[in-house]
C-alpha cells in the first residue's frame, strides 16, 4: 500500500529520521561538552573547546538542512484524540527546537567574534568574525549562549519525557513516527509501506 | 489511525516511574558534568575568585595583571625560525602587532614599586590570517609546577593564617628558585629593560613536519639598568607607564624573540623548572615596539592575550598551564567585559 493511498504519512521520511537522530547525539554531546569544558582548567578543556566550536557549526548545517527538508516534507499528524494543549505544546516546541538549534551556534560564532578570539573549525581553517570587536555585544550573547544552553537541556528533557509517554502510556504512534527502525508497536500501528 | 489501547493502572505507573528515572538520570549526568555535583572541582570561576584581592576584584579590568597598557609595533622576523616552525610569523617579514605592558597584580592602582612581577601580553598577526597570542613575564620561572599547586598558592598568599604561606612553601618547595628570584632579582625602572619570558612550553612544527618542544623569551635592546625598589617608590606610583610613554616617544624600543629548543629529557610539563642554560636557542626576529596608547580607550583593552591561541606549526605542550590560563582568562574575559561601565572609555569615539 503507498502512502497516496493511506492518505497522510505516519512516519517521519527516513532522511527526517536520520537527521534527527543524527542531530540528537550531536546536540547532546554539545550541551555535555559545554557545561563540561566551562567547568574545567585541566589540559581537556583545550580538547573540549576544539570539539565544541566545529561541532556547533556541523549542527547549524545540519540544522538549515533540516529546516529544509521539514518545509518540503513536513510531518505526519498528530493523533486525533490528543488533547488540545499537548498538540499545541508539540507544535510549539518544534518551532523553539528549530530556533534554539540555529539560534545556538550563531550566538556561540558572534559572541567569539565580539571579543575577537578566531573561529578555528579545524587546523588554520577559520571562519570570519560575523560582528565587530564590542564588550557589551559580547556580553549580551555570552549571556543568551549560557542561559539557552540550559533551557535547550531542559526542553531536550521534555521531549524524552514526552516522546516515552508516547511510546509507553499513550501507545498512540507518535514516538514510531520517529523511532530510528520499525518497532513492534509501529508494526502494529502502520501497516507495511 | 488505530485507537490508542487503554493499559492497567499498574503499567501506567511502571512506565512513569521509569519516565522520571531516565528525566533525573539525564538531569543528575549533566549537573555532574557542570560540576555543581563536585565542589572540589577546581573551575575557572574558583580560580578567578581566589585571585581577587580581599576588597574584591578590579571591576572591569583583568583579574590578574590588571594594571597596564597598550602597545602597538611590529614584528620582523628574520626567517631563522622556520627551521623551527612552519608558522608564517617566521617567515621573513614585517608582522603587525598589538600588546600590553602590565603588572602581576589584581589591583589596577597597584603603586608600581609594590608589584614584583611584569607582563607583556602581545599578538602578532600575519597575513595567512594567523593569529598568535602569548603572555609572558619578567620571571625566570613560574613559581610552582601544576594550575593546582598555583590555585593552592593564591589560596595561601590571601590567607589570614600567618603561617599559611610558610606552609605552602613546605609542601611546594619547587618555589624556591622564583622565590629567590623575587627576593634577590634585580628591578629595572622600565618595561623596556625587562626580559618577557613564555616560562610554559610550546610545540613546534616545521615544515617537515618534525616537532620539537620549546619555550621562549623577549630579550630588550635596551641595557638594563638596576634600581632598587625604594628608589623606584620615589618615581611615583604610575612611574612605568609615564616612563614607557616618554620612551616610546622618543624612539620605538626592541626586543629579541630567542627560541630555546629542549633536550629530550628536559622538564617540558614543569614552567617552575628551568631548563639548563647551554641548549640550543635560535633568534627568530625582533619585536618593535612604535606606539602607546592608553588601555582605557586602547586596542589591547578588549583583547584577552589567550596563549593557546596560536597559528598552525605551534601548539600546546604536555605543560598543563597553558590550558588552565586560557580557560581562566575567557573567565576573566567575561567577567570584565560585562562590567566595561564600572571602567568607562574616556573618549566617547574611541569605542569599537
Amino acid at each position: 500500500m503507498t502512502q497516496a493511498v493511506m492518505g497522510a504519512p505516519q512516519r517521519f521520511t527516513p532522511l527526517q529520521r536520520l537527521l534527527h537522530w543524527l542531530m540528537a547525539i550531536c546536540i547532546l554531546a554539545m550541551l555535555f561538552i559545554g557545561v563540561g569544558m566551562v567547568s574545567t582548567v585541566m589540559p581537556k578543556y583545550l580538547t573540549l573547546v576544539s570539539i565544541h566550536k566545529p561541532l556547533g557549526i556541523a549542527i547549524l548545517v545540519l540544522a538549515l538542512i533540516r529546516l529544509v527538508v521539514r518545509l518540503r516534507y513536513g510531518t505526519p499528524p498528530l493523533p486525533a484524540d490528543l488533547p488540545e494543549p499537548m498538540k499545541l505544546a508539540a507544535h510549539l516546541s518544534h518551532y523553539a527546537f528549530y530556533a534554539l538549534m540555529i539560534g545556538m551556534p550563531l550566538l556561540g560564532w558572534g559572541m567569539l567574534s565580539a571579543a575577537s578570539y578566531p573561529v578555528v573549525l579545524y587546523g588554520s581553517i577559520y571562519l570570519p568574525p560575523i560582528l565587530p570587536l564590542n564588550d557589551s555585544l559580547h556580553t549580551l550573547l555570552w549571556n543568551a549562549h549560557f542561559y539557552l544552553a540550559f533551557a535547550f537541556f531542559a526542553l531536550i528533557l521534555l521531549h524524552v519525557a514526552a516522546a516515552l509517554f508516547h511510546a509507553l502510556v499513550r501507545r498512540d504512534g507518535v514516538f514510531e513516527a520517529m523511532a530510528p527502525v520499525p518497532t513492534t508497536a509501529s508494526d502494529e500501528i502502520v501497516p507495511a509501506e | 489511525m488505530p485507537e490508542p489501547r487503554r493499559l492497567p493502572a499498574r503499567s501506567v505507573i511502571g512506565s512513569l516511574v521509569l519516565i522520571a528515572v531516565v528525566i533525573g538520570g539525564g538531569a543528575a549526568a549533566f549537573a555532574y558534568t557542570a560540576g555543581w555535583l563536585s565542589p572540589q572541582r577546581l573551575t575557572p570561576d574558583r580560580m578567578v575568585d581566589a585571585l581577587a584581592p580581599p576588597g574584591g576584584p578590579a571591576l572591569g579590568h583583568r583579574r590578574n595583571h590588571a594594571k597596564g597598557i597598550c602597545f602597538t609595533g611590529v614584528f620582523e622576523a628574520n626567517g631563522a625560525g622556520t627551521a623551527l616552525s612552519r608558522a608564517q610569523a617566521f617567515a621573513s617579514g614585517q608582522y603587525p602587532v598589538l600588546g600590553r605592558f602590565n603588572l602581576g597584580t589584581a589591583d589596577a592602582n597597584a603603586p608600581d614599586a609594590t608589584v614584583r612581577v611584569r607582563g607583556m601580553g602581545l599578538q602578532i598577526a600575519t597575513p595567512d590570517g594567523e593569529i598568535w597570542r602569548s603572555a609572558m613575564i619578567n620571571a625566570p620561572v613560574f613559581p610552582v609546577s601544576t594550575p593546582q599547586a598555583f590555585y593552592g598558592l593564591l589560596l595561601a598568599s590571601g590567607s589570614k593564617d600567618p603561617d599559611a604561606m610558610k606552609t605552602f612553601a613546605g609542601a611546594h618547595p619547587e618555589i624556591a628558585p622564583f622565590g629567590a628570584w623575587a627576593k634577590d632579582g634585580p628591578w629595572t625602572g622600565s618595561y623596556a629593560e625587562e626580559r618577557y619570558n613564555s616560562l610554559n612550553s610550546f610545540v613546534f612544527t616545521d615544515s617537515s613536519g618534525a616537532q620539537k618542544t620549546v619555550r621562549w623569551s623577549l630579550l630588550p635592546a635596551a641595557q638594563p639598568a638596576p634600581i632598587s625598589q625604594d628608589d623606584l617608590a620615589k618615581r611615583g606610583p604610575n612611574f612605568l607607564e609615564e616612563e614607557i610613554v616618554e620612551r616610546v616617544h622618543a624612539g620605538p624600543q626592541h626586543w629579541t624573540l630567542a627560541v630555546t629548543v629542549a633536550n629530550p629529557d628536559d622538564p617540558t610539563v614543569d614552567p617552575s623548572k628551568a631548563w639548563p642554560a647551554d641548549r640550543r636557542t635560535v633568534e627568530v626576529g625582533t619585536l618593535t615596539v612604535q606606539r602607546i596608547e592608553a588601555e582605557a580607550d586602547g586596542p589591547c583593552r578588549d583583547i584577552n592575550f589567550d596563549p593557546t591561541i596560536l597559528p598552525s606549526g605551534i601548539q600546546t605542550s604536555d605543560d598543563p598551564f597553558p590550558a588552565a590560563r586560557s580557560s581562566a582568562y575567557a573567565k576573566s574575559y567575561d567577567r570584565r567585559t560585562a562590567e566595561a561601565k564600572d571602567y568607562p572609555y574616556t573618549a566617547t569615539d574611541a569605542k569599537p
